[in-house]
């Protein structure tokens, strides 16, 4: 493993952001800041299944209907393997409704208060029709059929099993099994969706501006469901107030924001309330897993298996479909350990539920929450420390390649376990623990080691059978007469802070300082096409297209300096806003190099071409980062209340472009993951009915309950990545879940009780304490 | 429903004379009638606090307040604070500790901490988790807005010892 030196320039540098002072400022542009001439309100389902029989609106209002939409398709995202069954999706509901939320009607009013009014008299007549919430209820033979052409409600299905499973297996001493529950969640940026469409008649052009996190993507798809040329509709995101992949799929309120705009030739806007949010904006992490792993008498993992049920609700996201979480669940289970044998069988359920769609980490916070309560009710069947365990089963040498057939590249599983355990103090808080017990207090301690596959390019989308692949990125670099560099991106950033991060790479190759930089993203007239930022990928991907459109925009600039100063280009250095020529003090300004490409492009003779311009593209094929996390809890017996007194996270996302922005990234999704752990859950009632329609009642954390959490870092150098540096968007989201749960397992452990569900709430923990109790009182 | 009001907002000193139904919340009429967009709208529960003024010096989530109570009162909102290259104290603090990512939050957490460092200027720093928890942050996990504010409060206490002394 080699780890990154320290090099002067600007990568590695906690410079500050630009995108700070506008936002602070209030100064920011959010959808909802856009005037409109209409807003549009939407009509929902309250039922979670029906048929629609009669829509009456009151006389003189405007509601849109699916009946208006008669030329509009349906979404229908597509893939090609694992028995997907494509269905359709309409912009408005037709004759039937399939979960509570599901838009059946449109209305348009001046103000918001009126489309409300208008909204709260329309009535719609509802013939109910049984509904199915549960997956594995939904999959039983008898359960009613959300969409008819999906028999036992099975829209995917993915199995894998390796060559020599069951000797694998046969061989083991002994064999680890148990059944987890995640429940739903939703990401729940906090400022909600929302669009604003504008006709402009003189180009007969619409301009959509929307909370979005693929402006390309949305652009395209919008346009084959209306049938109308792309050329007509611009899709801007402005500033956008956090995603974590809601904001990635395609919005139905989208399509019919874009057709209201070209029926009234004017504009509309949508802004999506919270209750709308909770209830209709996408979910995720509803799964069911069943694991089991087959051990060694040293506590070496042999084979692993597992069953993974993913609720998906009642329609196909786009792009990636509805398949995403189990199939990334049956690909990336094994995790970060060396086990040659692996049997998975991962299937996608229909339900009358609001639709699933990728959530930060997508099914990896899940499936590591598993597998580390596997690894750590192995540790305590086997009497080893859980991080004992680990040690002995964690991936070494690389490449690697996976039982499912993924390559690792280099990263450092086993240095970030010992990086934990010495941050911590193992012995010292064991010791404190039984000190703590004796006083009737209940201390644990929980590890969570993962991998996080990140920066994947295309072929990582198409194994999976996409009919979209999306994957790689574009950035067309260029430097203006006056020497002020411009980097037009397909990439939309959110919230990470990108424009700083790709201005300090394109900075150190061009030697001009990053405020001098100024990276466009998010409108499509302005940037080429590109997918978008998600799946923790833009710092690689598009990190990595402008390092490359650097270096040509780099030697083109010395091609210039080295004629303009005559001199050898390879004696040519840039630094500090200067072409010099090394070991003299020959030099000339870069604005001098940009003004002389532009207009006194005679001098160049016809040997160079004029203009400072230059495009590269990246789409690799991937890399891992990884990461240890051990939080400290305590937990009362009495209340069920977790507290958590230390979080540790020992990293290693390859270089760091910058160190602040890397940190607060890893710290956000630490913390919701600690929310997905203890607090956030989605439930519906027996009928579909959704109860927590509030914030007050999906509870986010707030500042009480995220610790100060301590971050490590390892700085593995990976020859999958251009700039060397790997993704980190979703890391801490992907292992706090399962660190919070094993801790809090560890401080039951004197009860015998054991939880084995997210989120870890008071009740659910006290119902573990209870439940472990009762056998113990039956014997007595 | 449709009977409206002419009152008066002073927004960050400014008059607005606007003609509102008495149902308008203080938010939508100082997004919307006043133009001042900078106050964001997160929930309108009363839980987020994205959408959080100072309205007579104390911070108020103005999704909860209607208008027409606000009239004539001082209202402040973060455009009052300072500019994109005059940022307040406060302001720089939240840039220097990455107090931010995607920044809807922040105006909501810039007017709850002014409030309450203008009224307690001397609170402690479990207090002051208590005050910054009543605002919700989606990004940032809230370790850095707690460092920025307490480097700010520590900033104005050794100010006024430094003044006093
Ligand atoms: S918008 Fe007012 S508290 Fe959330
Ligand atoms: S910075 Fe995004 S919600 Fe706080």
């Amino acid at each position: 493993m080699t780890i990154a030196q320290p090099h002067a320039g600007w990568v590695g540098r906690s410079i500050r952001r630009v995108e700070d002072p506008t936002l602070i400022a209030g100064a920011g542009r959010f959808t909802a800041d856009l005037p409109a001439t209409y807003r549009v309100r939407f009509v929902r389902s309250e039922r979670a299944a029906g048929r629609i029989s009669k829509i009456h609106v009151p006389d003189g209002a405007t509601a849109i209907t699916a009946t208006d939409l008669a030329g509009v398709k349906p979404i229908r995202p597509m893939l090609h393997k694992f028995d997907y069954v494509p269905i359709g999706q309409p912009i408005l509901a037709r004759d039937h409704v399939r979960f509570v939320g599901e838009p059946i009607a449109a209305v348009v009013a001046p103000s918001d208060a009126e489309a409300e009014d208008i909204a709260e008299a329309i009535e719609v007549a509802m013939e109910d029709q049984a509904a199915v919430i549960d997956a594995r209820t939904a999959l039983a033979a008898e359960a009613p059929r959300v969409h008819a052409e999906v028999a036992g409600n099975l829209i995917v299905k993915g199995a894998v099993e390796t060559p020599g499973f069951a000797d694998a297996r046969a061989r083991a001493d002994s064999i680890v099994r148990l059944e987890l529950r995640s429940r739903r969640q939703n990401a729940m940026p906090l400022e909600p969706r929302g669009g604003h469409a504008a006709f402009d008649a003189g180009s007969g052009r619409v301009t959509l501006t929307c909370s979005t996190q693929m402006p390309h993507l949305t652009r395209t798809a919008i346009t084959d469901l209306l049938g109308m040329p792309e050329s007509d509709l611009r899709v801007v995101a402005p500033d956008v107030g956090g995603g974590f992949g809601q904001k990635m799929s395609l919005a139905t309120e989208y399509v019919l924001l874009v057709w209201l705009a070209r029926k009234l030739r004017s504009s509309v806007a949508w802004h999506e309330d919270r209750r709308e949010n909770l209830i209709a904006a996408f979910h995720s992490r509803d799964q069911f897993i069943e694991i089991e792993g087959a051990f060694d008498s040293n506590g070496k993992l042999l084979a692993l298996a597992a069953d993974v049920i993913a609720n998906v609700g009642a329609y196909s996201c786009f792009p990636t479909t509805c398949a995403v979480e189990p199939l990334m669940a049956m690909a990336e289970l094994p995790g970060p350990y060396d086990v040659r044998a692996y049997r998975c069988a991962a299937r996608g359920v229909l339900t009358n539920t609001c639709p699933m769609a990728p959530y930060r980490g997508v099914s990896r916070p899940v499936i590591t929450f598993a597998l580390e309560r596997l690894m750590d009710r192995a540790a305590l069947e086997f009497g080893l420390e859980p991080s004992e365990i680990r040690r002995r089963n964690l991936i070494e040498t690389f490449p690697y390649v996976s039982a499912t057939g993924l390559t690792f590249d280099e990263a450092s599983y086993r240095q970030t376990l010992e990086m934990a355990v010495a941050a911590l103090d193992l012995p010292a808080f064991r010791a404190r623990q039984q000190q703590a017990r004796a006083r009737g207090r209940y201390l644990g301690i929980g590890f969570s080691a993962f991998s996080e596959r990140t920066g994947y390019g295309t072929p990582a989308f198409a194994a999976r059978g996409m009919e979209i692949i999306p994957g790689f990125e574009t950035i067309d670099l260029s430097m203006g007469p006056s020497g002020l560099v411009e980097a037009r991106i397909g990439a939309s950033p959110h919230g990470q802070g990108l424009r700083t991060t790709l201005a300090q790479i394109i900075a150190d190759e061009i030697g001009v300082p990053p405020d001098r930089i100024r990276v466009i993203h998010g409108d499509t007239d302005r940037t080429p096409y590109g997918f978008g930022t998600f799946a923790s990928r833009s710092a690689v991907i598009a990190g990595g297209a402008s390092l490359l459109a650097a270096r040509k925009v780099r030697s083109k600039l010395i091609k210039i300096a080295s004629l303009l100063l005559e001199a050898a280009p390879d004696d040519i250095v840039l630094d500090g806003g200067a072409a010099k020529v090394a070991g003299t003090d020959r030099s000339i300004a870069i604005e001098a190099l940009a003004r002389a490409a532009y207009h006194q492009v005679h001098r160049f003779k016809g040997e160079i071409e004029p203009g400072i311009a230059a495009s590269a593209t990246y789409d690799p094929a991937g890399t891992f980062a990884n990461a240890c996390h051990v939080a400290i809890v305590e937990v009362d017996p009495e209340t069920g209340q977790v507290r958590i007194e230390n979080f540790i996270a020992a990293e290693d996302a390859g270089r760091l472009i910058n160190p602040m922005i890397v940190d607060g990234q890893i710290q956000g999704g630490i913390a919701q993951g600690i929310g997905n752990a203890l607090l956030e859950e989605i439930v519906y009632d027996q009928t579909g009915n959704i109860l927590t329609t509030t914030l007050a009642d999906f509870l986010p954390p707030t500042a009480h309950e995220i610790p100060p959490i301590e971050l490590h870092h390892l700085e593995t150098v990976s020859d999958a990545s251009v700039t060397r540096a790997k993704g980190v968007g979703e890391g801490g989201a992907i292992g706090a879940p399962a660190a919070v749960i094993n801790a809090i397992n560890d401080a039951l452990a004197p009860f015998g009780a054991e939880i084995n569900e997210i989120p870890a709430t008071p009740r659910r923990i006290r119902a573990a304490i209870h439940a472990a109790r009762k056998p113990a009182e039956q014997r007595a | 429903m449709s009977d409206k009001r002419d009152i008066t907002l002073t927004v960050n000193n400014r008059s607005y004379s606007i003609r509102v139904e008495p149902r308008r919340t203080l938010v939508d009429a100082i997004r919307e009638d006043c133009g001042q967009t900078g106050t964001h709208i997160g929930c309108e529960h009363g839980v987020c606090g994205a959408c959080t003024v100072l309205v007579d010096g104390a911070p108020v989530r103005a999704c909860l307040m209607f208008a027409v109570q606000a009239a004539n009162k001082e209202i402040r909102t973060v455009e009052g604070l300072g500019s994109v290259d005059n940022l307040n104290p406060l302001q720089r603090a939240f840039m220097e500790h990455h107090a931010l990512q995607c920044g809807f939050c922040t105006p909501g957490f810039l007017m709850l901490v002014t409030g309450v460092l203008e009224r307690e200027p001397d609170i402690g720093d479990d207090e002051l988790i208590d005050v910054l928890a009543s605002n919700l942050c989606r990004c940032t996990g809230y370790q850095n807005i707690i460092k920025a504010v307490r480097a700010v409060a520590h900033d104005m206490r050794q100010a006024r010892s430094n003044a006093s002394a």
